[in-house]
């Protein structure tokens, strides 16, 4: 912390000598403060994972709950994984064919498409999409069940919400968007056929053929790992922004809002985390 | 809605006997939130089957008492004493069981807004009755819809019903399970004064036919005068004044009187 420029920038007034030191201190503490905010808000984070994980392994798992997130999460997020996904696929054939053309490596297209989108496009794209889907509905919803008194009247029925809605959703969604990722990959892959059919017949065979050619395990399994850590993340941040709303009717937007920004957040940082350790270690 | 007028106009408005069994007893009760201390040495009991009703300004923490008492809020210090159980003393699993006897009707009504009418006075049930088979299910949920005059709103969602009717499924999703003791928030806000009426004389009727001991939060003067037995007024977050519907009537205490005259 730099307190000498806090203090001066804080300060709108022209500063007088006297009050100098008396205004140097406010603003320190404005600035603790704010240090101390950030550092309970990280406390309460890894409080909140802790009592998900515990939670999870405690007996009375809300087995109905749980599919009907599943559903909620999966299903409901079909059609708009579809269009989305074969779009990626069409628009990435669309703008490598001509470099591919230049070095005269068109037979290449099916293939490159395919890997860029296993290994990096269709889970973060997908992801992040996720994120504003799925992220900022837990966030909103569980945010306006919290300001409505909905999860204290679950609390005075004898069910644990943690468990009914937390941990429910955050399973459901590591489970069903690693799901998704891998459907978007499938539609992204049909995407890319129709984009190479754009210029010149190619069979269907002959395409998944030059297509799958060049993908291996190894391009296929760290991804699908790193799906399960967005899916987690983004479960996990949703319901905990939306658990942790505060009062009034405000707290459900920003509870929404917060939820995307940091769910996308950190599915960019998982897969920087991801591609290094995979580069590491294959 | 009942038409048992008669037995309801005849009411008991004495204070019970100090020797009857106290239900809840508080003593000593402090709450604050950050530096603001709500409740203030605050000290009252409810006696059994008797309805309590609780007068106090807006703000003075009525509904954070009743949220102590099942244990939503965690207080600072006192005792709270539910059942001759110390809520603050409490595990997880005993707070439940103790919760299982307690219906808690919320302010705001807290329906669930993703479950219709059935769904909504289903879940309790389910989680608390859990020895009751579909049909018996079914017959309980529309025994209080009928309670409630709402039977026709059985598969609506709560985002299709108006306010009163909102607050009449709450009421009816709350004593679906037999409660022992009733926390009433506010039943009657925001309703017509017929509607109002017949809240008060199903309160009445709960109070009758289930043998419930109950807290009435009310700023409705007619509410109280119908149902109560023993009225409380809150102030700075303690017992202001406690006594009969009469001697707060008859009362020349600004603050008590203040609180009658509006109405
Ligand atoms: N969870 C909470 N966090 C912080 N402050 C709270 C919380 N709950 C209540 N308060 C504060 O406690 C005070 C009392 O609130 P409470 O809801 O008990 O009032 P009330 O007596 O029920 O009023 P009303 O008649 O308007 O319902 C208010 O100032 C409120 O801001
Ligand atoms: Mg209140």
């Amino acid at each position: 912390m730099e307190n000498k420029d806090l203090g001066s920038t804080a300060i709108q007034k022209p500063p007088m000598e006297k009050t100098q030191p008396k205004k140097l201190q406010i603003a320190l503490k404005e600035k603790t403060a704010e240090v101390n905010n950030f550092l309970t808000s990280i406390a309460d984070l890894i409080l909140f994972v802790v009592r998900v994980v515990r939670e999870t392994f405690s007996r009375g798992f809300e087995f109905n709950e749980f599919l009907h997130q599943c559903f909620q999460i999966g299903y409901k997020s079909l059609p708009l994984i579809s269009i989305t996904g074969a779009i990626m696929g069409l628009v990435l054939t669309i703008q490598s064919r001509p470099i591919l053309v230049d070095f005269g490596a068109v037979s290449m297209l099916p293939g490159m498409v395919t890997i860029s989108l296993i290994r990096e496009m269709g889970p973060v794209i997908t992801a992040l999409i996720c994120a504003g889907k799925i992220g900022s509905g837990m966030g909103a919803e569980l945010g306006s069940m919290k300001v409505t008194e909905q999860i204290d009247a679950m609390e005075v029925s004898s069910t644990n919400p943690m468990r009914f809605l937390v941990v429910t959703r955050i399973l459901a969604a590591t489970l069903m968007i690693p799901l998704l990722i891998l459907y978007a990959d499938f539609m992204g892959i049909l995407g890319c056929w129709l984009g190479a059919n754009i210029k010149g017949e190619v069979p269907f065979v002959l395409f998944i053929g030059q297509a799958f050619g060049h993908v291996h395990f190894s391009d296929l399994f760290p991804a699908v790992i790193k799906s399960f850590f967005f899916g987690g993340v983004i479960g996990l941040v949703g319901c905990y922004k939306g658990y942790n709303a505060g009062r009034g009717t405000e707290s459900v937007g920003i509870a929404a809002n917060s939820a995307v920004v940091s769910a996308s957040f950190w599915v960019i940082i998982i897969d920087m985390i991801a591609v290094q350790i995979t580069d590491m270690l294959l | 809605m009942k038409n048992e007028t008669t037995e309801m106009d005849i009411k008991n408005d004495t204070v019970p006997a100090t020797s009857a069994k106290a239900v809840i007893e508080i003593s000593n009760l402090v709450k604050s939130f950050g530096k603001s201390e709500i409740l203030t040495d605050l000290s009252l009991s409810l006696y059994d089957n008797e309805n309590l009703v609780v007068l106090g300004k807006s703000g003075t923490g009525k509904s954070v008492l009743i949220k102590c008492i099942v244990g939503l809020l965690p207080s600072d210090s006192g005792i709270i004493s539910v059942f001759g159980k110390n809520v603050l003393d409490l595990n997880s699993k005993e707070l439940n069981d103790l919760r299982q006897k307690i219906g808690f009707l919320f302010q705001s009504g807290a329906l669930y807004d993703s479950m219709t009418v059935k769904q909504n006075l289903e879940f309790p049930l389910r989680r608390i009755k859990k020895d009751l088979n579909e049909a018996e299910i079914a017959e309980k949920v529309n025994e209080v819809l009928e309670n409630v005059g709402l039977a026709d709103a059985l598969n609506k969602m709560p985002s299709e019903l108006s306010g009163g009717m909102r607050k009449r499924i709450s009421l009816a999703r709350t004593i679906i399970v037999d409660p022992l003791i009733m926390l009433y928030d506010e039943p009657t806000t925001g309703l017509d004064p017929i509607t109002s009426d017949e809240i008060s004389s199903l309160i009445i009727d709960v109070q009758k036919k289930y043998k419930t001991s109950s807290i009435i939060i009310t700023h409705d003067i007619n509410c109280a005068i119908k149902t109560a037995n023993r009225v409380i007024m809150l102030k700075g977050g303690k017992v202001y004044q406690e006594g009969s519907v009469e001697s707060f009537q008859k009362s020349t205490d600004e603050e008590i009187t203040a609180f009658f005259k509006l109405n």
